[in-house]
Parts: structure tokens; sequence; C-alpha cells
């Protein structure tokens, strides 16, 4: 059924936790991914922009707000991936002091995370809880790896989770919105940025909104934010390095 | 003296004249014929063998299952699938020979010779063969194999694995009797075996089923998020051998790639899980791990199978197929050839001014629970026929419908080991049920749900 809002408190199946120590999946607890145009708010089925502009409630108003960018737009498979990174980025610029920690892969880390700097699926709670995140976008992470990391995050965390998707959407993000090209991710960042002025919540009047974590900041000349739309345009790929139009690579 | 007005004769080393249309046989260094070369180069002729798959034009899924003119014709379960195969764009197929199944893979060679699967080779065996597929799959190409009983059992590791390396692959089961003793009949105890992989299980009940199962298998396990291989069961012989009509789509036309880049996990990356993790160690007694990775694994492989009941909807029309279910004295429940004898045991019901409906499951992971909680709810009786001694499908419909229903459940008749299903038992149970009559067939241990002995009910489940 679609709800035209937000479910109710009391309806909500899908929320922030500690869900526990071993939760049913969202699919076992019946939440199902929505068809074409709707969105997934804590299990409910609702109209796309809804679940969009919770999103950015969430990360408006909840502590060390994080996008954690996956391989599909961290690296120039393509140049769809590089407009889509750039429109993660746009995301990012309506976000005051939000954090970028990557998921650049999905292998498991020896000898140990460096849960500061990156996030992996095998256990993506130590980044949630080393870095104190109530509320995360996940975006370009291949759907799978998603699907355990939302999980273990909802099971052992008080992290509102959030998935910007190019299939189907993920049912055990609290909210999810699917069909995610770079188009789309660009009409994010515009409800973004309306329920940003909405609130009355004011970007640096340098534009430098994104924060850095330590070791950004270390290789960054102890910079401690950077304007997302400024500095981190991308180059011109390496001579010689043929950039494989869409559709052939990851998207 | 040769005439010089007649042409030369080739002979073979065993000295037997090569005719023109023979190709002409490689060899490996150890003096093997290679038999996966291709294509098949006709000598002294122009003709491409491969010709018509090279015309075959790619359609939509929908346009193939729902638009696309059909014609009739009368085949065995192997020609449908390999009819099926031919359709499906499939890049790769393994082969290791088994009753009933040998004639199914042995079509898929023809196939790969006429170009309309890419590779194809024979395996060592079943370990081997299910191994080789979940290599080809993870490499992001589209895959099929079957086998049958044994087979299926030696193949099951990597049967098994498949699912939580989320690898979309078509494998039919032509079921037979597991061994001990040695027998090759009929049985389709090896589902059992199946069914809790985590991947989706199909049961055709007849050879059109198995053509239209397999094409729609390999387009449903491919979705993004479902990517999980599709088992398409059928009884051996009774489907495999027997011959049927088929309503099939011109040879012309085939379904679309798989796009590999568009699945749950990338494709063939070996630094990765679930690869990387196959070398490290075991994730549940890792450091590096989460302590539930392997848990929500798991879970996240139900959940593709759950996710996928949407598309079984939109191709394949159910779960399950519901007749005459509304105002029946008594549910027949059945799947694969145990659907088809039903069938007739629901006329000669009939003949008798008994009233019978019918629920023939298609979908056996995911399993209709919905469904039948809503089509049995007022039912009185419910006969569960099957091809296999520890009733399964039975097991299942129980424990779906418990508590939704307080329908008196018969879990049988049952034969196994090879035999046939005579129509008249199906009857006897039906009759008997509605009656009280004592059945000679099943016994009351195997009869659950209203006004049963519950210890002997205790004593079915336990032993089943």
């Amino acid at each position: 059924m679609l709800l035209q809002g937000l479910p109710a408190e009391k309806e909500r199946i899908i929320v922030p936790g500690p869900a526990g120590f071993m939760p049913p999946s969202a699919a076992q607890l019946g939440v199902a991914l929505p068809p074409s145009g709707v969105g997934i708010a804590y299990g409910h089925h609702v109209p796309e922009d809804i679940a969009i502009a919770e999103m950015a409630r969430q990360m408006l108003t909840k502590p060390n707000a994080t996008i954690f960018p996956g391989p599909m737009v961290l690296w120039a498979w393509n140049e769809h991936a590089v407009e889509k990174a750039m429109a993660v980025l746009e995301i990012a610029a309506q976000i005051p002091n939000v954090l970028i920690i990557p998921m650049p892969d999905y292998r498991p880390k020896y000898p140990k995370v460096d849960p500061e700097e990156v996030i992996n699926p095998n256990h993506p709670n130590l980044t949630i809880w080393g870095n104190k995140i109530e509320a995360c976008i996940f975006v370009g992470v291949h759907c799978h790896y998603a699907n355990l990391t939302l999980k273990m995050i909802r099971a052992g965390t008080n992290c509102c989770t959030a998935a910007l998707c190019a299939e189907q959407g993920h049912e055990d993000a609290m909210l999810s919105v699917h069909d995610m090209d770079a188009a789309k991710l660009r009409r994010v960042a515009q409800i973004f940025k309306r329920v940003r002025e909405q609130m009355g919540i004011n970007l640096p009047s340098d534009g430098k909104n994104v924060r850095y974590t330590g070791l950004q900041s270390r290789v960054n000349g102890n910079e401690t934010h950077i304007n997302p739309l400024v500095a981190l345009k991308p180059g011109a790929p390496p001579a010689g390095v043929h950039m494989p139009s869409e559709g052939q690579m990851p998207h | 003296m040769s005439n010089p007005l007649e042409p030369e004769v080739k002979t073979n080393p065993q000295g037997d004249p090569i005719t023109s249309v023979e190709p002409e046989q490689k060899t490996n260094p150890q003096g093997d014929p290679i038999t996966s070369a291709a294509p098949i180069k006709v000598s002294g002729g122009s003709k491409d063998l491969q010709e018509a798959a090279k015309k075959q034009r790619v359609v939509t899924p929908e346009y193939m299952f729902f638009e696309a003119p059909r014609k009739r014709e009368f085949i065995t379960g192997s020609e449908a699938a390999k009819e099926a195969v031919r359709r499906s764009n499939v890049d790769f197929s393994v082969a290791y020979p088994i009753t009933p199944q040998s004639e199914t893979m042995q079509l898929i060679g023809v196939l790969y010779g006429e170009g309309y699967v890419k590779e194809y080779y024979r395996g060592e065996e079943e370990y081997g063969v299910m191994s080789a597929i979940a290599g080809g799959s993870r490499a992001g190409v589209r895959c099929f194999t079957a086998t049958a009983g044994p087979g299926t059992l030696r193949g099951i590791e990597p049967i098994a694995s498949w699912p939580g390396h989320r690898l979309p692959a078509v494998a039919m089961f032509t079921c037979r009797v597991v061994n001990a003793p040695l027998a090759i009949q009929p049985d389709n105890i090896e589902i059992s075996y199946l069914l809790n992989c985590g991947m989706i299980v199909f049961h055709a009940e007849n050879q059109q089923d198995l053509f239209d199962f397999i094409m729609k298998g390999f387009i449903i396990g491919e979705k993004n998020d479902v990517t999980l291989p599709v088992g398409v069961a059928c009884d051996g012989f009774f489907v495999t051998h027997a011959r049927n009509y088929v309503d099939m789509q011109e040879k012309g036309i085939k379904l679309p790639p798989r796009q590999a880049w568009k699945g749950a996990v990338p494709v063939l990356d070996a630094e990765n899980p679930p690869a990387r993790l196959s070398r490290d160690a075991p994730v549940q007694k890792s450091n590096f791990m989460a302590y539930n990775i392997h848990a929500v694994w798991q879970q996240e492989v139900w959940a593709g199978v759950e996710r996928s009941r949407r598309y079984i909807e939109q191709y394949m029309g159910g779960l399950c197929a519901p007749e005459n279910v509304e105002g029946a004295e008594a549910l027949i429940v059945a799947s694969g050839s145990a659907a088809a004898q039903s069938r007739e045991a629901i006329r000669l019901c009939k003949d008798q001014g008994v009233n019978v409906g019918f629920i023939k499951i298609r979908s056996l992971r995911p399993f209709p629970t919905k469904e039948l909680r809503q089509l049995c709810a007022k039912a009185k009786l419910i006969v569960i026929p099957e091809f296999n001694y520890v009733g399964w499908l039975a097991k299942d419909v129980a424990a779906a419908i418990y508590g939704y229903s307080n329908a008196k459940i018969v879990a049988g008749p049952h034969v196994y080991g090879g035999m046939s299903m005579p129509v008249e038992m199906i009857v006897d149970e039906v009759i008997g049920g509605l009656t009280g009559k004592k059945s000679i067939a099943v016994p009351e241990s195997a009869i659950m749900g209203r006004d049963v002995n519950q210890a002997e009910v205790a004593h079915f489940m336990q032993n089943i």
C-alpha cells in the first residue's frame, strides 16, 4: 500500500537500531521493494519525493551525517559514473559539515580496518560506531553488499540509513529510493536544497561544507573542510586511458 | 591404379572413406579428438551450419513470453529443454551424463554445434560441472546445465554455494531415484535436498512447463534484486522421455543477453568476497568480520528468494495455479507429474459426482504460503499426492496453512523407487477422506489437521 506521507511512528517497521543481536531481515518482516517512482520510508512505500525529503531532514539534523560512496561512483568506470559522482557531490554540497567516507571495495581489510577513513561491508558497524554517525546515505554500492551493510548497521547501531540505488532499492534501509541515474541524483540534490532552505539551515559562505576525516585532512594540508563543487572536479583521464561509454561497465 | 577422372577418395586412419560432409577431425597431442572446436566446417561447401543462430533476433522477455506467435509441436521433455535453451541466448553449458538427463545435455551439444550455445564441454563429473557453472556465472555469462538423482547429490556442495555467491544460472533436475540400491527410475526425493539451498526451485508438470520455466528462469534469476540460481525440476522419464504438445515461439528469436554488470555483485572479482572469503579465514571465526556477517549474508540470499515472487507472478502467472477451488468438496495440492495425475483423478471424481478443486504448485522456492492460506481457508479435505517417500510437499503445505485452515490433510498417496502413480490411488484418498473410509495406501500417521490422531501425526512428523 502506498502511503501519501511518512508512516506514523508506531507503524514504522525498519527504524534506527540497535535492533538486536540477530534481527530478521526487512524481507522477512514483509517489506517489499516498490515499483518505479515509489520510495521506502521506514518499511512503507511512499512517493519518492517524500522519502528523499525525509533523507534530507535526517542528514541535516543528525550528528555526523555521512555519505558513503561505493565503487560505482568512486571510480571512473565510464562517463556516466563520473557524471553520477558529480551529482553525489552536489548532494553533499547541501549538507553542512557532512562527512564523505568511501567504501572503495568489498574486500576484508587486513590486519584491521581503519574505521575512521573507510567503511567495509564485512564490519560496517565499526565505522558507524567509530565516527558516532547517526545518519548516512549509501550510493554507488553493489546491491548485495549494500544489503549486508544495511542489515548490520540496523542490528548494531542507532544510525538512520538511507540508500540512493541505481537498481530496485533496499528494503533494509530506513529510507530508500531507486533507479538513480545522474539526473535523478541531481534532483535529490534539489530536494535537499529545498528542505534545507525550508529548515532555515545555511551553508558556510565559502562553500566549504564537507568535513574532512583525519586522514583526508592530513593529506590536504590540515584543512578541515572543503567545497565539494570547487575542489573535487575530476581531472581528465590519464593519457591512453579509454573511457568506455555508458553501459559497458558497472553503472 | 586410380582413375584420373574420379576424385581421390580420402580415408580416415581406419581406412573408411571420409565423406564430403564429414568435418576434418582435429586431435590433441594425445591423439584424442578435439570435440569442442567450433564451428564445424563442411569441406567443399559454403553453407554455414551456424547461419540460423547468427540470424537470431533479440526480443524483449515480454514479447518472447506473451506476444510472440507460437507453433505447437509434439516433442519430448528433453527436446523442449533444448528448444528453450535455443531461445535463451545461453553462453555456456557443461554436461555430464546421467539417466534420465543424458539426452537433454546431448541435445544442448547439438545446439552448440549449431551455434546457439557459445561454449559447451563435458565435465569430469557433477562436482566439476557445478563448479564450472559457478565460474561461468561469476564471469558474467548465462549458464545452463542439467543433472539427475545421484548427480544432483554429487554436485550439491557447489550447487548449495551458488546462492551465497549470488550466481544466476539455470539448472534442470530431471528427478530420479537416489541410490542405493542402484535404480534409475522416477522419484523426486532429490528436490527435498534442493529446497533449502537458497536457490529458486520450480517444478514442471509437463513438457510445456519445462520449456517455459527454463526460459523464464533465466530472466527471473538475473534480476538485480534476485541474482540467484534457478532450479527447474521435472519428474524424469515422465517428462524427459515422453512426448507432449509444446507451444513454442519461432526459432529466429532469442532473449536478451545477460547483463551481468547490472547484478547485485560485481562479476569475477577474485579480490572481493565471496571469492576472497573462500581463501580467507572462515568468516564466522575471523577477527576481521562482524559477528553476524554470515548470518546477514544468509538473510540476503533468502531475501533474494522473497524478491523473486513479484517476477514469478509477472512472468509465470503466479507461484501456484488454482482451479475450481471455490465451493469444492476437497482440494488436491500437487506439483510436477503428480499434478498431471491429479487432473485425471479430478475427472474421475467428477464422474462420481464429487467436486474436487486443484492447486498446482509451480514454485517450491519461494513457496506460495500466502496464496495457500487464502485458497485453503475454507477447505475441509486436502489431498497431496507425491512421487517420493518423505512427503516434502505435504510438510510444506501443512506448515504453510497451519492455523489458517481446519482442513484434514492427507499426506499422500506416495509412490517412490520408480513406481508410477495410478490415478485411482488419488481418487481413493479423496473419496476415503470425505467418507471416512480407511485408506489402504496412506497410513493414519500421514493424515494431519482436523479430526486426526495427534499422536499418530507426531509420529509421522518425527519420521519425515
